[in-house]
């Protein structure tokens, strides 16, 4: 009887996850009347806006992951190094960019380095990318700091780091190739993570007028019928391939963290 | 010539002062074992001479060249961990190859070295392996290595044999003293473990409270403990409460019964209560040839510790523990027997608070 019930659970959760899905994607493969196609996929790709923003998008995603990794890795191992004490204080400022809005974000970007600031950002389109990335950067700072601050618990930080330096490594040598390479799985899922977050955004890339993948996916949903759907799976594929690649980078990881 | 001196160590935490005037000199190819309980501040100085912690106050010095201004990675000093520390993503070529790739050596050099460095602990065949396939004492002996290719001018081990099993923590004790002496390397070993540093030691420093209680070759530190820290924690030993007769004789009792000690204790007067120690096999119950003095017990309990049996016995006011080698023929004594407790007057001695 109790198996029925979980049976019945697990049934009731896939549908619930996946009809919407299954819904969606049917739709979007209607655009030719009465038939099934790739019709609206076909529209999507060809458009040459499409590859532009996914392009921008991509590269945005690219330099924020750089820039994350650079911030976050020394910064999570420098907290669990040396000022343990401040490991909660870290944590809450990392978080909180998941209760200050986007858009608050970006209002005080433009307020702070608009023209007449003494760093005019906004006033170019170079720097305007800066300031998108350092946006894309602190949205994703929750997910990235997590990340790698769980893949540093998984090491004695202390005693790998005290090692290295007993055989003459400096700083740089012991975060490149001690500690980097140990974290590495947690680093890439944050990196994906981030991938995720900056290929979806929408409003900071919508108000510093940028050509990113977020505000063309909501032009096109409120202009179009079928493209939309379409465009939704594609996002969908992405952020599932990102979740693909996590798994597939976990198997190949070489090592197995030591025994505590 | 001394090769690694340690003046006036001091380090404090906060209001804590773990290490008080630390004072000690270790001669090249020396092989000398902190050893004390835990929080006696033999690990601190270790990562002082490591360069891993600041000493409040005194001075370091390592072949004439003053350590206090070098960081850690200046020091060229070989460290072994507990823990192993072993970098999870190399496998043990890299791993022991990493000292010399960080100092720029060739790779034909770094080969040769590491070729060299786990032919020394016997693991060639494990080149190709990562940290987590190899077992606690194949990981500690890599470490070893790793720690010894970058050829330090002094290795620390601290408590390297902790995390082993009994069988093993032996096999590489012995290991480590015999490479050590292949090299002649200047080796400073912090352990807990008594028997660990009575069997690879030169000389120890018994550390109590921040301070050396005793610094001395094993011999002298089994066999005439300074104080009774000393005493208690190197080895069993029988605290004896006696009476002071006459000073310049050394003569006492013990459970009112006279003994003559092997010399005067003038630093006591009549009438005063002494400690006297007794090491558990200098005494016998079997032999009436053995000793000069006897003193009447009765018998409290019988331990089978495999090559010897140990006896507590009740002589006057203390119970007094006594050891004799098993055999096959012996009939050990049964609790509430009453015997005579032989040993030499000599065998005793008085301990320093």
């Amino acid at each position: 009887m109790r198996k029925i019930w979980a049976w019945g659970a697990l049934l009731f959760g896939i549908l619930y996850f996946t009809l919407p899905l299954i819904g969606m994607t049917n739709f979007s493969l209607k655009m030719r009347r009465g038939e099934y196609s790739f019709d609206a996929y076909a529209k999507v790709f060809g458009d040459p806006r499409f590859q532009e923003t996914f392009t921008y998008s991509v590269a945005q995603a690219l330099f924020t992951i750089a820039f994350g990794v650079l911030l976050v890795v020394p910064t999570a191992y420098w907290v669990r190094l040396k000022l343990p004490r401040l490991r909660p204080y870290i944590e809450f400022i990392t978080l909180l960019p998941l209760v200050i809005p986007a858009i608050v974000i970006v209002f005080g970007y433009i307020r702070l380095y608009n023209t007449s600031s003494w760093l005019p950002l906004t006033g170019s389109a170079f720097g305007t990318d800066i300031l998108l990335m350092f946006g894309y950067a602190t949205l994703a700072l929750p997910y990235m700091y997590r990340a790698v601050d769980t893949g540093l618990r998984t090491i004695d930080v202390a005693t790998l780091t005290e090692a290295a330096q007993s055989l003459g490594a400096g700083w740089a040598t012991i975060l490149a190739r001690i500690i980097l390479p140990n974290v590495l799985v947690a680093v890439l899922s944050g990196a994906f993570l981030t991938f995720a977050i900056v290929i979806g955004e929408f409003t900071m890339a919508a108000l510093l007028n940028k050509p990113a993948f977020g505000p063309y996916m909501q032009l096109l949903g409120a202009n179009r019928a079928y493209e939309p759907a379409a465009l939704a799976v594609i996002a969908f594929g992405i952020t599932w391939g990102c979740l693909g690649l996590i798994q597939l980078v976990s198997r190949f990881q070489k090592s197995a963290p030591p025994k505590a | 010539m001394s090769f690694l001196s340690l003046t006036n160590i001091k380090k404090s935490f906060g209001p804590v002062q773990v290490v008080h005037d630390f004072n000690m000199v270790i001669e090249k190819g020396e092989f000398v074992s902190f050893l004390g309980p835990s929080g006696c501040g033999k690990t601190t100085i270790l990562r002082m001479i490591a360069g891993f912690e600041t000493p409040s106050g005194g001075s370091i010095v390592i072949n004439g060249t003053d350590q206090g201004t070098l960081k850690p990675n200046q020091r060229n000093i070989g460290m072994v961990f507990q823990a192993y520390a072993l970098f999870p993503n190399m496998n043990v070529h890299d791993n022991v190859a990493f000292g010399l790739k960080v100092a720029g050596a060739s790779k034909a050099d770094i080969d040769t070295r590491v070729k060299q460095m786990l032919g020394l602990i016997k693991l060639e065949h494990l080149a190709d392996r990562f940290p987590y396939q190899l077992s606690g004492g194949q990981q500690q002996r890599v470490a070893l290595a790793r720690a010894l290719a970058v050829k330090p001018q002094v290795l620390l081990l601290d408590e390297p044999l902790s995390a082993l099993d009994a069988k093993i923590r032996i096999s590489l004790r012995e290991e480590i003293r015999q490479i050590q002496q292949q090299l002649g390397i200047t080796t400073v070993f912090v352990t807990h473990d008594q028997e660990e540093a009575l069997s690879v030691s030169d000389r120890i420093v018994v550390m109590n409270a921040g301070r050396a209680d005793q610094i001395g070759t094993p011999f002298e530190i089994y066999n005439t403990p300074a104080t009774r820290f000393v005493a208690s924690f190197v080895g069993t030993l029988n605290i004896i409460e006696a009476k002071v007769v006459d000073p310049a004789a050394g003569s006492v009792t013990i459970g009112g019964r006279p003994v003559l000690l092997k010399e005067g204790i003038a630093s006591h007067k009549g009438g005063d209560s002494i400690s006297l120690a007794l090491r558990p096999e200098a005494g016998s119950i079997a032999d009436g040839s053995r000793g000069d003095t006897a003193l009447p017990g009765e018998v409290v309990s019988t331990s089978f510790l495999g090559s010897v049996i140990r006896t507590r016995l009740r002589v006057g006011g203390d119970v007094i523990s006594f050891d004799m080698f098993n055999n096959p023929g012996i009939v050990p004594p049964v609790a509430g027997e009453n015997v005579t407790l032989r040993f030499a007057a000599k065998d005793l001695l008085v301990i320093r608070e």
